[in-house]
C-alpha cells in the first residue's frame, strides 16, 4: 500500500513538472510572490496606509541608483511620498486578493450554473446559458463603471475606501463566472453519459448527489486549469478598473492604481512610479499564465490520461 | 404458473433527436410545417422472465437492445407499455417509490473502462450502494461485506484502496459485477458484459456470472450480440430486429428449430468448424434506419419470403406448438419451408 505522498512522488504529474523549467520557474516565482504578499506588513520597510509615516516632502524621490536617490527608499517614492517598495508590495497584495475573491465567487456561481445547465439539459440548460450569454454580452467595464459610481454616492467617499475591496470582488466575479459555467458545462455534457453515471443512477442515488460527488470530481481538470488563467484575468481587471479610477481608492493602492498614480508623472521625469508596479504586475499575470499553460497540457486528457 | 419476476409488457421506447425549435420547421407542398424526428428504438416488444432463469436478448447493433434494457432498468422511461416487477407496475413509479426496486434489480455495465467512476476507489464505489440504502448499516459490516463479495468476484480484498485505472478489463468488470452484487438483488440486467473485453477473458467473466447466479438463484436479463454465449447461459432466447421482437423460444429450440427467416439467417451466421460459407443465408440489403421504419414488417424488404401482406400488416407474436412465439406472416402461413 503506497501513501499518497509516494503516489505522488512517482506521479506523472510531478516528472513532468520537473522537466518543464519554465513551468518550475514560474511556480516558484507565484510562490515568491505570495509569500511577498503574505508577509508584506511585516517585511515592508513602511506602512504606506498610515498617513503618519508620510511626508509629503520626501515626494518623487527617484530609485536609490539614481542621482539624488536616497538610502531608506530604495525604489523611491511616489507622488505622496510614500516608499515605493513598500506601496507595491502592500498592492500586490491588495490585487492577489480581489484576484483570489473574484475568482472563488466566479468559480461558485460559475460551477453551480455550469454543473445544472450540463446535467439537468433541456429548459434548464437553455434558461441559464441564455443568462451566461446575456452576461457575456455586457461589457464589464461599463458595469463597473455604473456599479461603482452608485456605490460612492450611497456610500460616500470615505465609506467606499472600506468596500472597495469587497465591491471590485463581486463586480470581477459577476462580470466572469460565464467562463467557468461554459467550461464546467461542456466537460460535465461529456461526463454525464458515460457508463458510471448511469451505474450511480442504476443504485439510486439522487440527482444532485450525482452531480456532486460522481460527475465534478470528474470534471476538475478543466476546473484547474481555467482556475489558474482566471486569477490572472481577474489581477488584469482589477488594475485595468484601478487605472481607470474605478477600482481601489488612492489611500490604498493596488498595483493598478498605482500605476494610474503614476502615469500623471511619466513626462515630468518620474517613471519609477508607473514602471516598477507595472513590472511587477506583468511578472505576476505572466508566471501564473506560463503556469497555467503547463497545467492545460499536463492535464489534457488526449496527451495523457491520468 | 407463478408471476414472472419481470414482465415487459409492449414497451415502446422512441427517442426525439430533432433539435432546436428552427430544426424542426420543414417546408412541405407550400407549408411551413414543424415536424419531429424520432428514432424509434424499442417497438411494441413483451417478454417475460420467472425467477432463476436467463433470457438473453440478441441481434446486430443498433436494433434497441440496450435500449430495452435501459428502460428496463428506469433509466429511460418508455413512451407506452409497462414494465412489471412480480406484478407491479414500477416504469411509473416516483424517484422515491422506485428505491426498494432498485435494491432488487442491478445492472452490469458493457464497458469497464467507463462503468467505474475514476476518481474513487474500488472501496468506496463498492461502498457507496451498501451506505446509501442501507444508512444503519454499521462501518464494519459495511467492510465485511465488501471484503466477502471481492473475494466472491475474485478480485483479491486487499486492493480494495486503488483506483479502476490500476486493474485490466476483466477485473475491472469483476468489479463492476460485485458492484451489481453488493446489494443482493433478484435481477441482474447485463448489457453486453463480456463484449468489451479479450476472448480468453470473457469465459471466466461468463462463468463467474453463472456460478453466482446459480448460487445466488438471479435471474438474468441478458444482452448480447455474440450467439456463441448466448447458446450456453440462457433458457429463453428472444431475437430483435430494428426495436421488434421476432422470435422468442428456449435456447434449445432456438437453435435446433429456428422459424423467423431472420434468425435463420442470423444462426446461419455462426462459423463453424470445417464448413465453407456457401451455407451461409446470405440477406440482401442493409438494415433500414430506424427514423424512417419500413411498413408492416420491418424486416420485409430484406426477407426472401416477403410477400404483399409483410409489406402492409404488421406482424403479430405467433405462438407455434412446439412453444415457440414468432412474429412473421410467412411462418404463420408456412411458407417457409424449414
Amino acid at each position: 500500500m503506497k501513501s499518497s505522498l509516494q503516489k505522488f512522488k512517482e506521479s506523472y504529474f510531478l516528472y513532468s513538472f520537473k522537466q518543464d523549467k519554465v513551468a518550475m520557474a514560474s511556480f516558484i516565482a507565484i510562490v515568491i510572490f505570495i509569500i511577498l504578499a503574505i508577509t508584506a506588513p511585516w517585511i515592508a520597510p513602511m506602512d504606506p496606509y498610515d498617513a503618519n509615516n508620510i511626508d509629503i516632502m520626501n515626494s518623487e524621490i527617484p530609485p536609490s541608483w539614481n542621482e539624488g536617490g536616497e538610502k531608506s527608499f530604495p525604489l523611491g517614492t511616489d507622488n505622496m511620498g510614500r516608499d515605493m517598495l513598500s506601496t507595491m508590495l502592500y498592492g500586490l497584495r491588495t490585487s492577489i486578493m480581489i484576484g483570489i475573491g473574484a475568482v472563488s465567487l466566479q468559480a461558485f456561481i460559475g460551477i453551480f450554473m455550469g454543473l445544472s445547465a450540463g446535467y439537468l439539459g433541456g429548459k434548464t440548460d437553455a434558461i441559464l446559458m441564455r443568462i451566461a450569454d446575456i452576461q457575456f454580452s455586457f461589457p464589464y467595464l461599463m458595469l463597473a463603471i455604473l456599479v461603482g459610481a452608485i456605490f460612492q454616492i450611497i456610500f460616500g467617499i470615505g465609506r467606499y475606501e472600506q468596500l472597495a475591496v469587497p465591491l471590485l470582488i463581486l463586480i470581477i466575479g459577476f462580470a466572469e463566472w460565464p467562463m467557468y459555467a461554459r467550461t464546467i458545462r461542456a466537460s460535465v455534457m461529456r461526463e454525464k453519459n458515460k457508463e458510471y453515471v448511469e451505474a450511480a443512477k442504476v443504485i439510486g442515488l439522487s440527482k444532485s448527489v450525482i452531480m456532486v460527488r460522481h460527475v465534478l470530481p470528474n470534471s476538475l481538470t478543466s476546473l484547474m486549469v481555467i482556475s489558474t488563467i482566471q486569477i490572472a484575468n481577474a489581477v488584469m481587471s482589477e488594475a485595468a478598473l484601478s487605472f481607470l479610477g474605478l477600482g481601489m481608492p488612492v489611500t490604498m493602492p493596488s498595483l493598478g492604481s498605482l500605476i494610474r498614480s503614476g502615469f500623471d508623472y511619466i513626462f515630468s521625469g518620474s517613471w519609477w512610479i508607473t514602471v516598477f508596479p507595472g513590472v511587477l504586475l506583468i511578472l505576476f499575470v505572466l508566471s501564473i499564465n506560463l503556469l497555467g499553460d503547463w497545467l492545460r497540457d499536463v492535464l489534457n486528457p488526449k496527451l495523457y490520461k491520468g | 404458473m407463478s408471476t414472472p419476476i419481470l414482465t415487459i409488457d409492449n414497451v415502446v421506447k422512441h427517442f426525439d433527436i430533432t433539435g432546436g425549435f428552427l430544426d424542426q420547421i420543414r417546408f412541405k407542398n407550400g407549408k411551413f410545417k414543424l415536424e419531429k424526428t424520432t428514432v424509434k428504438a424499442v417497438n411494441n416488444v413483451s417478454l417475460s422472465i420467472n425467477q432463476g432463469e436467463t433470457l438473453s436478448v440478441v441481434g446486430e447493433s443498433g436494433c434497441g437492445k440496450s435500449t430495452l434494457a435501459r428502460v428496463v432498468m428506469g433509466l429511460y422511461a418508455p413512451n407506452s407499455g409497462q414494465i412489471l416487477y412480480s406484478g407491479k407496475r414500477i416504469d411509473n413509479l416516483s424517484h422515491k417509490e422506485m428505491l426498494p426496486f432498485r435494491k432488487k434489480m442491478q445492472m452490469i455495465f458493457q464497458d469497464p473502462y467507463a462503468s467505474l467512476n475514476p476518481r474513487k476507489t474500488v472501496q468506496r464505489t463498492l461502498e457507496e450502494p451498501l451506505r446509501f440504502h442501507n444508512p444503519k448499516m454499521s462501518s464494519k459490516k459495511i467492510y465485511d461485506k465488501i471484503e466477502e463479495i471481492m473475494e466472491q468476484v475474485g478480485v483479491d480484498p486487499a486492493w480494495a484502496k486503488r483506483f479502476p485505472h490500476e486493474f485490466s478489463g476483466g477485473q475491472r468488470q469483476r468489479i463492476s459485477i460485485a458492484r451489481g452484487l453488493i446489494l443482493d438483488p433478484e435481477l441482474i440486467v447485463a448489457d453486453e458484459p463480456v463484449s468489451a473485453l479479450d476472448v480468453s477473458i470473457q469465459a471466466q467473466i461468463l462463468n463467474l456470472l453463472m456460478e453466482t447466479g446459480k448460487k445466488r438463484r438471479l435471474t438474468y436479463l441478458f444482452i448480447t450480440h455474440d450467439l456463441s454465449v448466448v447458446q450456453h447461459i440462457s433458457t429463453n432466447v428472444a431475437v430483435m430486429y430494428l426495436g421488434n421482437l421476432c422470435e422468442l423460444a428456449d435456447s434449445g429450440t432456438l437453435f435446433e428449430n429456428p422459424r423467423h427467416p431472420y434468425t435463420k439467417a442470423l444462426l446461419s451466421a455462426i462459423p463453424k468448424i470445417g464448413e465453407t460459407s456457401e451455407k451461409h443465408i446470405k440477406l440482401k440489403g442493409e438494415v433500414p434506419t430506424p427514423i424512417h421504419l419500413p411498413s408492416g414488417c420491418v424486416f420485409h424488404d430484406r426477407c426472401v419470403h416477403a410477400n404483399e401482406r409483410c409489406v402492409n400488416q404488421i406482424p403479430e407474436l405467433l405462438t407455434l406448438d412446439n412453444g415457440t412465439c414468432v412474429a412473421c406472416h410467412a411462418v404463420e402461413e408456412n411458407r417457409v419451408i424449414s
